[in-house]
Protein backbone atom coordinates (compact mmCIF):
# COMPACT_ATOMS: atom_id res chain seq x y z
CA UNK A 1 0.00 0.00 0.00
CA UNK A 2 3.12 2.60 0.42
CA UNK A 3 4.13 2.34 -2.75
CA UNK A 4 0.64 3.16 -4.38
CA UNK A 5 0.93 6.39 -1.96
CA UNK A 6 4.06 7.21 -2.77
CA UNK A 7 3.51 7.46 -6.15
CA UNK A 8 -0.04 8.91 -5.84
CA UNK A 9 1.79 11.95 -3.35
CA UNK A 10 4.41 11.79 -6.26
CA UNK A 11 2.05 12.91 -8.57
CA UNK A 12 0.43 15.51 -6.72
CA UNK A 13 3.42 17.18 -5.78
CA UNK A 14 4.32 17.40 -9.58
CA UNK A 15 1.24 18.17 -10.76
CA UNK A 16 1.60 21.51 -8.10
CA UNK A 17 4.95 22.32 -9.07
CA UNK A 18 4.10 22.14 -12.63
CA UNK A 19 0.49 23.88 -12.23
CA UNK A 20 3.00 26.82 -10.82
CA UNK A 21 5.89 26.90 -13.09
CA UNK A 22 4.40 25.65 -16.59
CA UNK A 23 3.93 29.37 -18.68
CA UNK A 24 1.79 27.26 -21.11
CA UNK A 25 -2.09 26.90 -20.08
CA UNK A 26 -2.65 23.20 -21.57
CA UNK A 27 0.61 22.64 -19.62
CA UNK A 28 -0.97 23.87 -16.58
CA UNK A 29 -4.58 21.95 -17.12
CA UNK A 30 -2.45 18.84 -17.51
CA UNK A 31 -0.65 19.63 -14.26
CA UNK A 32 -4.27 20.22 -12.66
CA UNK A 33 -5.06 16.74 -14.04
CA UNK A 34 -2.49 15.04 -12.42
CA UNK A 35 -3.79 16.64 -9.12
CA UNK A 36 -6.86 14.82 -10.12
CA UNK A 37 -5.39 11.49 -10.54
CA UNK A 38 -3.44 11.44 -7.65
CA UNK A 39 -6.57 11.59 -5.94
CA UNK A 40 -8.34 9.24 -7.69
CA UNK A 41 -5.36 6.56 -6.82
CA UNK A 42 -5.55 7.82 -3.52
CA UNK A 43 -8.88 6.89 -2.68
CA UNK A 44 -8.91 3.66 -4.41
CA UNK A 45 -5.95 2.68 -2.64
CA UNK A 46 -7.88 3.13 0.54
CA UNK A 47 -10.75 1.23 -0.23
CA UNK A 48 -9.00 -2.01 -1.50
CA UNK A 49 -6.39 -1.94 1.31
CA UNK A 50 -7.93 -0.13 4.54
CA UNK A 51 -11.53 -1.01 3.71
CA UNK A 52 -11.94 -3.51 1.19
CA UNK A 53 -15.74 -4.97 2.70
CA UNK A 54 -17.19 -1.23 1.12
CA UNK A 55 -17.32 0.11 -2.32
CA UNK A 56 -17.17 4.21 -1.16
CA UNK A 57 -13.75 4.68 -2.24
CA UNK A 58 -14.57 3.37 -5.67
CA UNK A 59 -17.92 5.33 -6.07
CA UNK A 60 -16.12 8.33 -5.27
CA UNK A 61 -13.11 8.13 -7.67
CA UNK A 62 -15.35 7.12 -10.57
CA UNK A 63 -17.25 10.48 -9.86
CA UNK A 64 -14.58 12.50 -9.64
CA UNK A 65 -12.98 11.21 -12.99
CA UNK A 66 -16.37 12.19 -14.68
CA UNK A 67 -16.64 15.60 -13.06
CA UNK A 68 -12.86 16.15 -13.76
CA UNK A 69 -13.70 15.25 -17.60
CA UNK A 70 -16.29 17.51 -17.39
CA UNK A 71 -14.10 20.43 -16.26
CA UNK A 72 -11.33 19.80 -18.07
CA UNK A 73 -14.18 20.09 -21.49
CA UNK A 74 -14.84 23.52 -20.09
CA UNK A 75 -11.16 24.65 -19.66
CA UNK A 76 -10.16 23.43 -23.16
CA UNK A 77 -12.98 25.58 -24.46
CA UNK A 78 -11.93 28.61 -22.72
CA UNK A 79 -8.66 27.95 -23.97
CA UNK A 80 -9.72 27.98 -27.04
CA UNK A 81 -11.50 31.35 -27.06
CA UNK A 82 -8.24 32.54 -26.14
CA UNK A 83 -6.23 31.35 -28.95
CA UNK A 84 -8.70 32.97 -31.32
CA UNK A 85 -8.60 36.20 -29.44
CA UNK A 86 -5.11 35.99 -29.17
CA UNK A 87 -3.71 33.39 -31.87
CA UNK A 88 -1.22 31.78 -28.71
CA UNK A 89 -2.41 30.30 -25.31
CA UNK A 90 0.93 31.43 -23.24
CA UNK A 91 -0.17 32.82 -20.04
CA UNK A 92 2.13 35.90 -20.42
CA UNK A 93 -0.17 37.20 -22.63
CA UNK A 94 -2.75 37.02 -20.00
CA UNK A 95 -1.58 40.31 -18.50
CA UNK A 96 -4.02 42.97 -19.30
CA UNK A 97 -5.65 42.85 -15.39
CA UNK A 98 -3.00 43.14 -13.03
CA UNK A 99 -3.09 44.37 -9.11
CA UNK B 1 -37.23 3.46 -0.59
CA UNK B 2 -39.56 5.58 0.03
CA UNK B 3 -40.01 7.80 -3.32
CA UNK B 4 -42.83 10.38 -1.21
CA UNK B 5 -40.29 11.23 0.59
CA UNK B 6 -38.33 12.90 -1.88
CA UNK B 7 -40.73 15.33 -2.91
CA UNK B 8 -41.16 16.03 0.71
CA UNK B 9 -38.10 17.06 1.68
CA UNK B 10 -36.27 18.14 -1.51
CA UNK B 11 -38.84 20.16 -2.68
CA UNK B 12 -36.99 23.21 -3.36
CA UNK B 13 -34.39 21.64 -5.74
CA UNK B 14 -37.11 19.67 -7.16
CA UNK B 15 -38.79 22.90 -8.02
CA UNK B 16 -35.97 24.52 -9.43
CA UNK B 17 -35.32 21.54 -12.08
CA UNK B 18 -39.01 22.57 -13.01
CA UNK B 19 -37.43 26.04 -13.94
CA UNK B 20 -34.56 25.12 -15.25
CA UNK B 21 -36.15 22.87 -17.80
CA UNK B 22 -38.68 25.16 -18.48
CA UNK B 23 -35.87 27.99 -19.25
CA UNK B 24 -34.60 25.71 -21.57
CA UNK B 25 -37.93 24.70 -23.15
CA UNK B 26 -39.27 28.27 -23.67
CA UNK B 27 -35.20 29.01 -25.45
CA UNK B 28 -36.18 26.59 -27.68
CA UNK B 29 -39.47 26.85 -28.94
CA UNK B 30 -40.33 30.56 -28.45
CA UNK B 31 -40.15 32.30 -31.46
CA UNK B 32 -38.94 36.13 -32.35
CA UNK B 33 -42.03 37.34 -30.34
CA UNK B 34 -41.82 35.34 -27.64
CA UNK B 35 -38.13 35.56 -26.77
CA UNK B 36 -38.92 39.64 -26.01
CA UNK B 37 -41.28 38.06 -23.14
CA UNK B 38 -38.37 35.43 -21.65
CA UNK B 39 -37.36 38.12 -19.39
CA UNK B 40 -40.73 38.54 -17.77
CA UNK B 41 -41.55 34.70 -18.12
CA UNK B 42 -37.96 33.59 -16.15
CA UNK B 43 -38.28 36.64 -13.59
CA UNK B 44 -41.78 35.64 -13.12
CA UNK B 45 -40.84 31.88 -12.98
CA UNK B 46 -38.37 33.21 -10.38
CA UNK B 47 -40.71 34.66 -7.83
CA UNK B 48 -43.57 31.37 -8.39
CA UNK B 49 -40.02 29.85 -7.26
CA UNK B 50 -39.25 31.81 -4.18
CA UNK B 51 -42.79 32.39 -2.87
CA UNK B 52 -43.20 28.73 -3.25
CA UNK B 53 -40.20 28.07 -1.14
CA UNK B 54 -39.14 31.04 0.79
CA UNK B 55 -40.74 29.69 4.31
CA UNK B 56 -38.96 25.72 5.47
CA UNK B 57 -42.30 23.68 5.42
CA UNK B 58 -40.97 20.75 8.03
CA UNK B 59 -38.85 22.21 10.98
CA UNK B 60 -37.31 18.90 11.72
CA UNK B 61 -34.43 17.53 9.90
CA UNK B 62 -34.65 14.45 7.65
CA UNK B 63 -32.28 12.20 5.46
CA UNK B 64 -32.95 11.13 2.46
CA UNK B 65 -30.87 9.00 0.39
CA UNK B 66 -29.63 6.81 2.98
CA UNK B 67 -28.05 10.16 4.22
CA UNK B 68 -26.93 11.69 1.28
CA UNK B 69 -29.43 14.44 0.90
CA UNK B 70 -30.33 16.04 5.04
CA UNK B 71 -33.09 18.50 5.29
CA UNK B 72 -32.33 21.18 7.48
CA UNK B 73 -35.16 24.04 7.62
CA UNK B 74 -31.90 26.55 8.32
CA UNK B 75 -30.41 25.10 4.93
CA UNK B 76 -34.55 26.15 3.21
CA UNK B 77 -33.64 29.80 4.29
CA UNK B 78 -30.29 30.02 2.85
CA UNK B 79 -31.81 28.41 0.01
CA UNK B 80 -34.21 31.76 -0.15
CA UNK B 81 -31.84 34.08 0.29
CA UNK B 82 -29.59 32.73 -2.76
CA UNK B 83 -32.89 32.45 -4.90
CA UNK B 84 -33.29 35.80 -3.53
CA UNK B 85 -30.29 37.07 -5.04
CA UNK B 86 -30.48 35.23 -8.03
CA UNK B 87 -33.70 37.11 -8.89
CA UNK B 88 -32.31 40.33 -8.47
CA UNK B 89 -29.30 39.44 -10.65
CA UNK B 90 -31.71 38.70 -13.04
CA UNK B 91 -33.47 41.98 -13.04
CA UNK B 92 -30.55 43.79 -13.43
CA UNK B 93 -29.21 41.09 -16.29
CA UNK B 94 -32.03 42.74 -18.79
CA UNK B 95 -30.23 46.12 -20.29
CA UNK B 96 -26.89 43.99 -20.87
CA UNK B 97 -28.84 40.80 -22.74
CA UNK B 98 -30.57 42.77 -24.68
CA UNK B 99 -27.74 44.25 -26.46
CA UNK B 100 -27.25 42.74 -29.96
CA UNK B 101 -24.32 40.24 -29.21
CA UNK B 102 -25.35 38.71 -26.26
CA UNK B 103 -29.29 38.52 -27.06
CA UNK B 104 -28.64 35.11 -28.42
CA UNK B 105 -26.91 33.77 -24.83
CA UNK B 106 -30.44 35.15 -23.23
CA UNK B 107 -31.42 31.35 -22.47
CA UNK B 108 -27.75 30.03 -22.00
CA UNK B 109 -27.17 32.81 -19.36
CA UNK B 110 -30.68 32.01 -17.45
CA UNK B 111 -29.75 28.01 -17.55
CA UNK B 112 -26.44 28.25 -16.56
CA UNK B 113 -27.12 30.49 -13.68
CA UNK B 114 -30.06 28.32 -12.33
CA UNK B 115 -27.51 25.36 -12.51
CA UNK B 116 -25.06 26.78 -10.25
CA UNK B 117 -27.75 27.44 -8.15
CA UNK B 118 -28.73 24.43 -7.93
CA UNK B 119 -25.46 23.09 -7.12
CA UNK B 120 -25.07 25.62 -4.35
CA UNK B 121 -28.87 24.14 -3.19
CA UNK B 122 -26.93 20.55 -3.34
CA UNK B 123 -23.47 21.95 -1.58
CA UNK B 124 -25.59 23.82 1.34
CA UNK B 125 -27.70 20.40 2.06
CA UNK B 126 -25.54 17.20 1.48
CA UNK B 127 -24.70 14.71 4.13
CA UNK B 128 -21.99 12.97 2.55
CA UNK B 129 -18.87 14.24 0.91
CA UNK B 130 -19.47 13.07 -2.83
CA UNK B 131 -23.11 14.81 -2.71
CA UNK B 132 -20.88 17.97 -1.11
CA UNK B 133 -18.15 17.83 -3.83
CA UNK B 134 -20.67 17.25 -6.77
CA UNK B 135 -22.62 20.45 -5.91
CA UNK B 136 -19.15 22.35 -5.41
CA UNK B 137 -18.58 21.28 -8.85
CA UNK B 138 -22.01 21.92 -9.93
CA UNK B 139 -21.30 25.24 -8.64
CA UNK B 140 -18.30 26.40 -10.29
CA UNK B 141 -18.51 24.82 -13.91
CA UNK B 142 -20.90 26.56 -15.35
CA UNK B 143 -19.91 29.88 -13.27
CA UNK B 144 -16.75 29.53 -15.58
CA UNK B 145 -18.83 29.03 -18.64
CA UNK B 146 -21.12 32.54 -17.41
CA UNK B 147 -17.71 34.41 -16.60
CA UNK B 148 -16.17 33.65 -20.56
CA UNK B 149 -19.63 34.10 -21.56
CA UNK B 150 -18.55 37.12 -23.37
CA UNK B 151 -16.50 35.30 -25.85
CA UNK B 152 -15.23 38.19 -28.34
CA UNK B 153 -13.80 40.24 -25.16
CA UNK B 154 -10.46 39.51 -24.98
CA UNK B 155 -11.00 40.17 -20.93
CA UNK B 156 -13.98 38.15 -20.41
CA UNK B 157 -11.58 35.05 -22.09
CA UNK B 158 -9.03 35.91 -20.12
CA UNK B 159 -10.86 36.28 -16.39
CA UNK B 160 -12.89 32.97 -17.67
CA UNK B 161 -9.29 30.92 -17.92
CA UNK B 162 -7.83 32.42 -14.78
CA UNK B 163 -11.31 31.53 -12.45
CA UNK B 164 -11.59 27.77 -14.42
CA UNK B 165 -7.62 27.30 -14.09
CA UNK B 166 -7.62 28.16 -10.24
CA UNK B 167 -11.08 26.45 -9.33
CA UNK B 168 -9.60 22.87 -10.95
CA UNK B 169 -6.71 23.52 -8.53
CA UNK B 170 -8.45 24.70 -5.20
CA UNK B 171 -11.09 21.59 -5.79
CA UNK B 172 -8.02 19.03 -6.61
CA UNK B 173 -6.76 20.51 -3.27
CA UNK B 174 -9.90 19.98 -1.69
CA UNK B 175 -10.35 16.12 -2.90
CA UNK B 176 -6.86 15.16 -1.82
CA UNK B 177 -7.88 16.49 1.48
CA UNK B 178 -10.92 14.94 1.67
CA UNK B 179 -9.10 11.39 0.37
CA UNK B 180 -6.96 11.34 3.48
CA UNK B 181 -10.04 11.56 5.79
CA UNK B 182 -11.54 8.85 4.06
CA UNK B 183 -8.33 6.96 4.80
CA UNK B 184 -8.52 7.97 7.97
CA UNK B 185 -11.78 7.14 8.78
CA UNK B 186 -13.44 5.03 6.61
CA UNK B 187 -16.33 6.70 5.27
CA UNK B 188 -17.34 9.67 3.69
CA UNK B 189 -20.86 10.49 5.13
CA UNK B 190 -21.05 13.40 7.82
CA UNK B 191 -22.30 11.57 10.77
CA UNK B 192 -19.90 8.73 10.74
CA UNK B 193 -17.10 10.45 9.89
CA UNK B 194 -17.47 12.88 13.01
CA UNK B 195 -16.89 10.16 15.36
CA UNK B 196 -13.17 9.09 13.53
CA UNK B 197 -12.16 12.38 13.69
CA UNK B 198 -9.38 12.81 16.23
CA UNK B 199 -7.52 15.41 15.15
CA UNK B 200 -4.12 13.66 14.10
CA UNK B 201 -1.92 15.21 12.60
CA UNK B 202 -2.40 13.45 8.91
CA UNK B 203 -5.81 14.43 9.77
CA UNK B 204 -5.26 18.37 10.38
CA UNK B 205 -3.27 18.31 7.11
CA UNK B 206 -6.12 16.77 5.19
CA UNK B 207 -8.09 19.84 6.90
CA UNK B 208 -5.89 22.62 5.85
CA UNK B 209 -6.22 21.00 2.29
CA UNK B 210 -10.09 21.12 2.56
CA UNK B 211 -10.18 24.27 3.71
CA UNK B 212 -7.97 25.48 0.67
CA UNK B 213 -10.90 24.33 -1.78
CA UNK B 214 -13.42 26.28 -0.09
CA UNK B 215 -11.08 29.19 0.98
CA UNK B 216 -11.15 29.42 -3.07
CA UNK B 217 -14.55 29.42 -3.37
CA UNK B 218 -15.12 32.10 -0.60
CA UNK B 219 -11.95 33.85 -2.06
CA UNK B 220 -10.09 34.44 1.78
CA UNK B 221 -7.09 35.73 1.41
CA UNK B 222 -4.22 33.25 0.63
CA UNK B 223 -6.50 31.54 -2.09
CA UNK B 224 -7.90 35.42 -3.40
CA UNK B 225 -5.82 35.68 -6.37
CA UNK B 226 -8.43 35.04 -8.93
CA UNK B 227 -10.41 37.22 -7.38
CA UNK B 228 -10.32 40.52 -8.50
CA UNK B 229 -9.23 39.83 -12.11
CA UNK B 230 -12.22 37.54 -12.15
CA UNK B 231 -14.65 39.92 -10.95
CA UNK B 232 -12.88 42.45 -13.70
CA UNK B 233 -13.18 40.64 -16.46
CA UNK B 234 -16.73 38.63 -15.93
CA UNK B 235 -19.51 40.28 -17.49
CA UNK B 236 -21.23 42.79 -14.64
CA UNK B 237 -24.08 40.73 -14.07
CA UNK B 238 -22.23 37.79 -13.49
CA UNK B 239 -19.67 39.64 -10.96
CA UNK B 240 -22.74 40.69 -8.86
CA UNK B 241 -24.05 36.86 -9.17
CA UNK B 242 -20.55 35.67 -8.22
CA UNK B 243 -19.45 37.80 -5.60
CA UNK B 244 -23.14 37.61 -3.67
CA UNK B 245 -25.01 34.34 -4.11
CA UNK B 246 -21.75 31.55 -4.60
CA UNK B 247 -20.03 33.16 -2.18
CA UNK B 248 -22.94 32.89 0.84
CA UNK B 249 -23.26 29.48 -0.47
CA UNK B 250 -19.93 28.19 0.34
CA UNK B 251 -19.38 30.43 3.24
CA UNK B 252 -22.67 28.49 4.98
CA UNK B 253 -21.63 25.20 3.67
CA UNK B 254 -18.16 25.40 5.36
CA UNK B 255 -20.00 26.16 8.96
CA UNK B 256 -22.16 23.48 8.27
CA UNK B 257 -19.11 21.54 7.29
CA UNK B 258 -16.86 22.40 9.86
CA UNK B 259 -19.74 21.89 12.57
CA UNK B 260 -20.62 18.62 11.92
CA UNK B 261 -17.56 17.04 10.40
CA UNK B 262 -14.83 18.85 12.01
CA UNK B 263 -16.75 19.18 15.63
CA UNK B 264 -13.98 17.30 17.38
CA UNK B 265 -11.07 19.48 15.92
CA UNK B 266 -12.96 22.54 16.94
CA UNK B 267 -9.46 24.72 18.35
CA UNK B 268 -7.35 23.34 15.06
CA UNK B 269 -10.11 25.19 12.83
CA UNK B 270 -10.50 27.98 14.77
CA UNK B 271 -6.68 28.62 14.98
CA UNK B 272 -6.87 28.44 10.74
CA UNK B 273 -9.54 30.84 10.56
CA UNK B 274 -8.53 33.17 12.95
CA UNK B 275 -5.12 33.44 10.57
CA UNK B 276 -7.13 33.61 7.54
CA UNK B 277 -9.52 36.14 9.00
CA UNK B 278 -7.06 39.19 10.06
CA UNK B 279 -5.33 37.81 6.26
CA UNK B 280 -8.32 38.46 4.55
CA UNK B 281 -9.48 42.01 6.24
CA UNK B 282 -6.28 43.71 6.42
CA UNK B 283 -4.89 42.40 3.27
CA UNK B 284 -8.18 42.94 0.77
CA UNK B 285 -8.65 46.74 2.42
CA UNK B 286 -5.23 47.68 1.65
CA UNK B 287 -5.32 46.64 -2.02
CA UNK B 288 -9.24 48.00 -2.53
CA UNK B 289 -7.71 51.65 -1.30
CA UNK B 290 -5.59 51.65 -4.52
CA UNK B 291 -7.89 50.42 -7.28
CA UNK B 292 -9.14 52.67 -10.00
CA UNK B 293 -11.55 50.53 -11.59
CA UNK B 294 -15.03 50.26 -10.04
CA UNK B 295 -15.75 46.57 -10.16
CA UNK B 296 -11.97 45.46 -8.90
CA UNK B 297 -12.97 47.51 -6.19
CA UNK B 298 -15.64 45.80 -5.36
CA UNK B 299 -14.07 42.58 -5.49
CA UNK B 300 -11.26 43.54 -3.17
CA UNK B 301 -14.34 45.02 -1.32
CA UNK B 302 -15.95 41.71 -1.25
CA UNK B 303 -12.85 39.78 -0.01
CA UNK B 304 -13.04 41.87 3.60
CA UNK B 305 -16.61 41.60 3.48
CA UNK B 306 -15.98 37.35 3.21
CA UNK B 307 -13.38 37.79 6.21
CA UNK B 308 -16.24 38.98 8.23
CA UNK B 309 -18.08 36.49 7.26
CA UNK B 310 -15.99 34.18 8.36
CA UNK B 311 -15.94 35.56 11.87
CA UNK B 312 -19.47 34.11 12.36
CA UNK B 313 -18.07 30.78 11.18
CA UNK B 314 -15.08 31.24 13.59
CA UNK B 315 -17.66 31.13 16.75
CA UNK B 316 -19.39 28.17 15.53
CA UNK B 317 -22.23 28.59 17.56
CA UNK B 318 -25.88 28.54 16.75
CA UNK B 319 -26.01 32.38 16.95
CA UNK B 320 -22.88 32.33 14.76
CA UNK B 321 -24.83 30.97 12.43
CA UNK B 322 -28.06 33.20 12.67
CA UNK B 323 -25.88 36.10 11.90
CA UNK B 324 -23.41 34.83 8.83
CA UNK B 325 -27.10 34.18 7.22
CA UNK B 326 -28.60 37.59 8.04
CA UNK B 327 -25.09 39.35 7.39
CA UNK B 328 -25.56 37.41 4.02
CA UNK B 329 -28.64 38.57 3.08
CA UNK B 330 -27.79 42.01 4.06
CA UNK B 331 -24.66 42.02 2.50
CA UNK B 332 -26.52 40.54 -0.41
CA UNK B 333 -29.21 43.60 -0.61
CA UNK B 334 -26.36 46.49 -0.55
CA UNK B 335 -23.86 44.79 -2.67
CA UNK B 336 -26.51 43.90 -5.52
CA UNK B 337 -27.48 47.58 -5.06
CA UNK B 338 -24.33 48.82 -5.82
CA UNK B 339 -23.71 46.57 -8.57
CA UNK B 340 -26.56 47.45 -10.06
CA UNK B 341 -25.52 50.86 -10.38
CA UNK B 342 -22.39 50.21 -11.41
CA UNK B 343 -24.17 47.88 -14.54
CA UNK B 344 -26.79 50.40 -15.79
CA UNK B 345 -24.12 52.96 -15.97
CA UNK B 346 -21.84 50.97 -17.67
CA UNK B 347 -24.81 50.11 -20.27
CA UNK B 348 -26.03 53.48 -20.29
CA UNK B 349 -22.47 55.14 -21.23
CA UNK B 350 -20.21 52.40 -23.23
CA UNK B 351 -18.86 50.57 -20.84
CA UNK B 352 -17.59 52.84 -18.26
CA UNK B 353 -16.32 51.34 -15.32
CA UNK B 354 -13.22 53.54 -13.98
CA UNK B 355 -13.70 55.57 -10.33
CA UNK B 356 -12.88 58.65 -12.49
CA UNK B 357 -16.38 58.22 -14.47
CA UNK B 358 -18.19 58.69 -11.00
CA UNK B 359 -16.75 62.11 -10.62
CA UNK B 360 -19.91 64.15 -10.39
CA UNK B 361 -22.48 61.09 -11.20
CA UNK B 362 -24.58 63.16 -8.41
CA UNK B 363 -25.33 66.38 -11.06
CA UNK B 364 -26.35 64.33 -13.89
CA UNK B 365 -27.97 61.24 -12.10
CA UNK B 366 -28.94 62.33 -8.61
CA UNK B 367 -31.00 59.35 -7.70
CA UNK B 368 -28.53 56.56 -8.77
CA UNK B 369 -25.85 58.41 -6.80
CA UNK B 370 -28.06 58.36 -3.59
CA UNK B 371 -28.44 54.70 -4.09
CA UNK B 372 -24.72 53.80 -4.36
CA UNK B 373 -24.34 56.30 -1.57
CA UNK B 374 -26.24 54.24 0.61
CA UNK B 375 -25.17 50.99 -0.44
CA UNK B 376 -21.57 51.78 0.34
CA UNK B 377 -23.19 52.90 3.78
CA UNK B 378 -24.35 49.70 4.70
CA UNK B 379 -21.31 48.42 3.73
CA UNK B 380 -19.17 50.14 5.51
CA UNK B 381 -21.71 49.17 8.49
CA UNK B 382 -22.75 52.85 9.10
CA UNK B 383 -25.76 53.00 11.93
CA UNK B 384 -29.42 53.28 10.51
CA UNK B 385 -28.45 50.93 7.71
CA UNK B 386 -28.74 46.95 7.59
CA UNK B 387 -25.08 46.82 7.59
CA UNK B 388 -24.57 48.18 10.78
CA UNK B 389 -27.11 45.04 12.54
CA UNK B 390 -25.28 42.34 10.40
CA UNK B 391 -22.05 43.38 11.33
CA UNK B 392 -22.99 44.05 15.15
CA UNK B 393 -24.56 40.52 15.32
CA UNK B 394 -21.33 39.35 13.54
CA UNK B 395 -19.06 41.03 16.26
CA UNK B 396 -20.97 39.62 18.99
CA UNK B 397 -21.02 36.17 17.76
CA UNK B 398 -17.35 36.21 17.88
CA UNK B 399 -16.63 38.00 20.80
CA UNK B 400 -19.15 35.55 23.17
CA UNK B 401 -16.71 32.65 22.28
CA UNK B 402 -13.49 35.14 23.56
CA UNK B 403 -11.99 36.46 20.36
CA UNK B 404 -11.92 39.91 21.58
CA UNK B 405 -8.47 40.79 19.77
CA UNK B 406 -9.63 39.05 16.20
CA UNK B 407 -13.06 41.40 17.15
CA UNK B 408 -10.78 44.45 18.01
CA UNK B 409 -8.45 44.26 14.74
CA UNK B 410 -11.90 43.64 12.23
CA UNK B 411 -12.93 47.13 14.03
CA UNK B 412 -10.27 48.83 13.39
CA UNK B 413 -10.51 47.34 9.53
CA UNK B 414 -14.22 48.45 9.61
CA UNK B 415 -12.58 52.27 10.13
CA UNK B 416 -10.22 51.90 7.41
CA UNK B 417 -12.99 50.29 4.69
CA UNK B 418 -15.10 53.02 5.59
CA UNK B 419 -12.11 55.53 4.20
CA UNK B 420 -12.35 53.65 0.80
CA UNK B 421 -16.01 53.77 0.69
CA UNK B 422 -16.24 57.18 1.36
CA UNK B 423 -13.49 58.01 -1.05
CA UNK B 424 -16.37 56.54 -3.88
CA UNK B 425 -19.62 59.14 -2.41
CA UNK B 426 -17.06 62.09 -2.25
CA UNK B 427 -16.43 61.21 -6.37
CA UNK B 428 -20.06 61.44 -6.74
CA UNK B 429 -20.49 63.87 -4.87
CA UNK B 430 -18.07 66.88 -4.81
CA UNK B 431 -15.47 66.01 -7.23
CA UNK B 432 -15.65 68.14 -10.64
CA UNK B 433 -15.73 66.58 -13.55
CA UNK B 434 -15.93 68.10 -17.20
CA UNK B 435 -17.69 65.29 -18.68
CA UNK B 436 -19.68 63.53 -16.42
CA UNK B 437 -21.84 60.51 -17.61
CA UNK B 438 -24.74 61.84 -18.97
CA UNK B 439 -28.50 61.82 -17.29
CA UNK B 440 -30.14 58.35 -18.49
CA UNK B 441 -33.03 56.90 -17.38
CA UNK B 442 -32.51 52.91 -16.56
CA UNK B 443 -34.80 49.92 -17.99
CA UNK B 444 -38.06 49.21 -15.84
CA UNK B 445 -36.35 45.81 -14.50
CA UNK B 446 -33.14 47.56 -13.07
CA UNK B 447 -35.47 50.46 -11.25
CA UNK B 448 -37.56 48.07 -9.72
CA UNK B 449 -34.33 45.50 -8.37
CA UNK B 450 -32.49 48.85 -7.04
CA UNK B 451 -35.81 49.69 -5.13
CA UNK B 452 -35.96 45.98 -3.89
CA UNK B 453 -31.95 46.51 -2.64
CA UNK B 454 -33.02 49.88 -1.07
CA UNK B 455 -35.81 48.49 0.74
CA UNK B 456 -33.47 45.95 2.18
CA UNK B 457 -30.96 48.19 3.00
CA UNK B 458 -33.00 49.98 5.02
CA UNK B 459 -35.92 47.43 6.43
CA UNK B 460 -34.14 44.61 7.03
CA UNK B 461 -31.75 46.22 10.10
CA UNK B 462 -34.74 47.37 11.37
CA UNK B 463 -37.59 44.46 10.84
CA UNK B 464 -35.71 42.04 14.11
CA UNK B 465 -38.37 39.60 12.90
CA UNK B 466 -36.02 38.23 10.33
CA UNK B 467 -33.22 37.92 12.49
CA UNK B 468 -35.52 36.16 15.14
CA UNK B 469 -37.26 33.71 12.53
CA UNK B 470 -33.83 32.81 11.15
CA UNK B 471 -32.57 32.53 14.57
CA UNK B 472 -35.27 29.45 15.46
CA UNK B 473 -33.81 27.19 12.85
CA UNK B 474 -30.00 27.34 13.38
CA UNK B 475 -27.98 25.22 14.86
CA UNK B 476 -24.11 25.21 16.07
CA UNK B 477 -22.06 22.98 18.16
Amino acid sequence: MEYYLVVSTIMMFVGIYGFLTRRNLLAMLISVELILNSVDINFVVFNRFLFPGQLEGFFFSLFAIGISAAETAVAIAIIINIYRNMRNIQVKNLNKMKW
Amino acid sequence: MDYSAIFTYMYTEIALIAVIVAALLYDLIAGKRGRKAFHAFMCILMLLFIAGTIFPYHSETAEIFGGMYVYSPVAGIVKSVLAIGTLLVFLQSDSWLRREDTEFKRGEFYVLTLSTLLGMDFMISSGHFMMFFIGLELASVPMACLVALDKYRHNSAEAGAKYILSALFASGLMLYGISFFYGTTGTLYFDDMAAGINGSPLQIMAMVFFFTGLGFKISLVPFHLWTADTYEGAPTAVTSYLSVVSKAAAAFALMVVLIKVFGPMTEYWQTLLYIVIILSITVANLFAIRQKNMKRFLAFSSISQAGYIMLAVISGTPYGMTSLIFYALVYMVANMAAFGVISAVEQNSDGKVGMDDYNGLYRTNPKLAVIMMLALFSLAGIPPFAGFFSKFFIFTAAFEQGFHVLVFIALINTVISLYYYLLIVKAMFINKNDTPVATFRSDGSTRLSLLLCLAGIIVLGLASCIFDGINLYSFGI
